[in-house]
């Protein structure tokens, strides 16, 4: 076991105060390991019924793409305190980068860095949940269908819910119109917040952008695959299986301040003029927060 | 309450429990059981009248015993119980619109139960999270049984319209699981080698037999009108699901699950379309009206349901399951040795490295 022979042998440099004995942590590890394994090979663990596997999502879903947050894209957080530890609440957030591994990365800084270690619940597009293998992962990392009943039961059973409103649009946008809000759709979201009267969190997300800067599309290929659109980045399709490694662009991710909507009167929801109008607010806010953390980075890659 | 309760389809297993517990419930002061085929068991102190629901005979029954409860189960699941589909569909449709036209010339019944299935929400991958009872369904069930009752719910609710003074209660049942019941699902779990769709986990929910009895015992003796969503609590993945039944299983491409399926035998397991489009993207149901309104909350949660299924079925007994667990205990056995080699490569190095200190 290489981590045995790694026990420090010279005691003066080592910090005073207890420190976890490296022997306990390995054999821990392998324990967990173990206990995994037995849970997932003999159907032990739960779900709940939107089919969120917790243990699933932890430490075998999310662990690969943690690397790819703190090292590849480096992500940059602030205002992470404006998500409230507990209770329901809509993080509203701008959608880029042709795969839309932004939502990812929002689920894993609310789950690493969040005081409260919290497990964002995204709404996703049906497309997601046709498709074999993604449907099935999103489901497991507890994702669901962007439906107004769905959208509400989890916001009222206190869940931490993420929204893309811009959807293929947001993501599949050409290069050139990098960091424009698309449409933000129909103010479904909007409604949702207002019924289950939980605070919406407008977030910007600097860096995905880059990532796979879409110079291109090929409907015909699109059509073909049944794919809102086929990208053509200056990497792919060119270079293959190595043109879909990711630019590693320097992100930022912020959390604005929490917009309210417990003080908006009761029939809120059903007004279609006030929830269009609060849609359009959350925007100009994302819109805005995204202009001001443009000009404070200093370059795209560092 | 309840007084003369009839009961169709008190043949089959689960028409023949209920039937029996309403002979044994003491507010109720006579059962009578309805069905084509003769019981294979006693119905207990209730009485049986081997009669087709199919024609006018029904309603002399309801007359002659001034029936005041109907509790409707006579709807087929399968084929192979009928003697084909086109069977099954003339009882479970023709034998309804029979009850219900007896029903409403009848002056005694103030009571209609209709035992139904969450199947008449199909399945598919616009469907909410959980169905309540007022959503209709995004993928509508296209054939079979479930087409079936959601015709059958239909005449239904076109009774309660023409007898607002009868009660209508519409129990949708999940899919029913349990020791003894024989269903499409308990034979697909048995298969040698269990089939799943590949890349799609499908969510699913079970009753209990037990429960599900005594929901529609409840549902009779109640006053609640309405339609109501009865399941376990919780739910469970298929994956989840084939490894707590300990069964080996086999994922193929969704066109070719059919063929897998049938060419592993067994005549009961079903592969209609509706049915690979629930092992695909499973179901889920809110059975919170049923908990508030009738007050009716299962003993078994979907995941303990499943497990009695498994037990009583002795599905963890076969040779496949037999070489599954083999395997597993192989590679728990490898771990820990791994693990104990582990510590004791950590006992060395840390009495080694104490000694140097010393």
């Amino acid at each position: 076991m290489p981590e045995a022979q790694v026990i420090p042998l010279d005691g003066p440099r080592r910090p005073p105060g207890p420190r976890p004995a490296p022997e306990a942590a390995t054999t821990g590890r392998l324990h967990g390991v173990i206990d995994f394994l037995r849970r997932r090979l003999t159907g032990d663990f739960e779900v709940d019924e939107f089919g969120f596997d917790p243990q699933f999502t932890d430490e075998f879903l999310l662990a690969p793409l943690r690397p790819l947050y703190e090292r590849w894209f480096r992500v940059q957080l602030r205002g992470i305190d404006n998500v409230p530890s507990e209770g329901g609440a809509l993080v509203v957030a701008n959608h880029s980068g042709t795969i839309a591994i932004d939502s990812v990365m929002t689920q894993l800084a609310l789950l690493d860095h969040h005081p409260a270690h919290r497990h964002l619940r995204m709404l996703g597009a049906d497309l997601v949940f046709q498709t074999p293998f993604l449907g099935e992962l999103a489901r497991k990392a507890g994702h669901t269908l962007a439906c107004m009943p769905d959208a509400e039961r989890l916001l009222s059973s206190g869940e931490l819910v993420g929204v893309w409103p811009e959807g293929f649009k947001g993501v599949g946008k050409p290069f050139s119109e990098r960091y424009k809000l698309q449409r933000f759709g129909r103010g479904g979201f909007v409604a949702a917040a207002l019924r289950t009267r939980v605070p919406i969190i407008p977030t910007a997300i600097v860096g995905a952008e880059e990532i796979y800067p879409m110079i291109g599309s090929l409907p015909p290929i699109a059509r073909l695959l049944g794919l809102p659109y086929f990208p053509v980045t200056p990497t792919f399709p060119w270079l293959g299986p190595l043109g879909m490694i990711p630019l590693p662009s320097k992100w930022i991710i912020a959390f604005g301040g929490p917009i309210h909507t417990d003080e908006m009167p009761e029939s809120a929801a059903d007004d279609p003029m006030l929830v269009l109008e609060l849609a359009d607010r959350v925007r100009e806010n994302i819109q805005q927060s995204l202009y001001r953390l443009l000009v404070e980075r200093e370059g795209v890659f560092f | 309450m309840a007084r003369v309760v009839l009961v169709t389809g008190a043949a089959r297993h689960l028409g023949g429990q209920m039937t029996r517990a309403l002979a044994k419930d003491p507010f109720v002061e006579r059962v009578i059981g309805v069905d084509v085929v003769p019981p294979r068991k006693v119905l207990g102190e209730a009485e049986f009248i081997r009669a087709d629901i199919r024609n006018p005979v029904i309603g002399k029954i309801i007359r002659s015993a001034d029936v005041d409860t109907v509790v409707h189960m006579g709807v087929i699941a399968t084929p192979v119980q009928a003697g084909g589909r086109a069977a099954m569909k003339e009882i479970n449709v023709i034998g309804t619109m029979q009850l219900l036209a007896a029903c409403q010339k009848s002056e005694t019944v103030r009571r209609l139960v209709v035992k139904s299935t969450t199947s008449v929400y199909g399945a598919g991958p616009r469907d909410p999270a959980l169905f309540t009872e007022g959503m209709a369904p995004k993928h509508p069930p296209t054939s079979g049984w479930a087409k079936d009752l959601v015709e059958v719910e239909g005449y239904v609710r076109g009774f309660g319209r023409r007898r607002p003074d009868v009660d209508v209660t519409i129990l949708r049942l999940a899919n029913f699981i349990g020791p003894r019941i024989q269903t499409a699902m308990t034979s697909y779990f048995s298969l040698p080698v269990v089939p799943t769709v590949m890349g799609y986990d499908a969510r699913l929910q079970f009753v209990h037999e037990d429960d599900g009895i005594e929901a529609l015992r409840v549902a009779a003796a109640s006053e609640a009108t309405g339609v109501f969503n009865v399941a376990g609590e919780g739910i469970i993945t298929l994956s989840q699901a084939i490894r707590r039944a300990g069964r080996p299983w086999l994922e193929v491409p969704r066109p070719l699950l059919g063929f897998a399926g049938r060419s592993l035998g067994s005549r009961l397991a079903d592969f209609s379309p509706d049915q690979v489009r629930f092992l695909t993207y499973g179901r889920g149901i809110d059975t919170g009206r049923a908990a508030h309104v009738l007050g009716f909350i299962p003993r078994y949660t979907t995941a303990r349901a499943f497990d009695d299924f498994v037990r009583g079925h002795g599905l963890r007994e076969g040779f496949t399951s037999r070489v599954v667990e083999a395997t597993e205990s192989a590679v728990f056995q490898a771990a820990a040795a791994a693990q104990r080699l582990a510590s004791s490569a950590v006992d060395w190095g840390s009495s080694r490295s104490e000694v140097r200190r010393a």
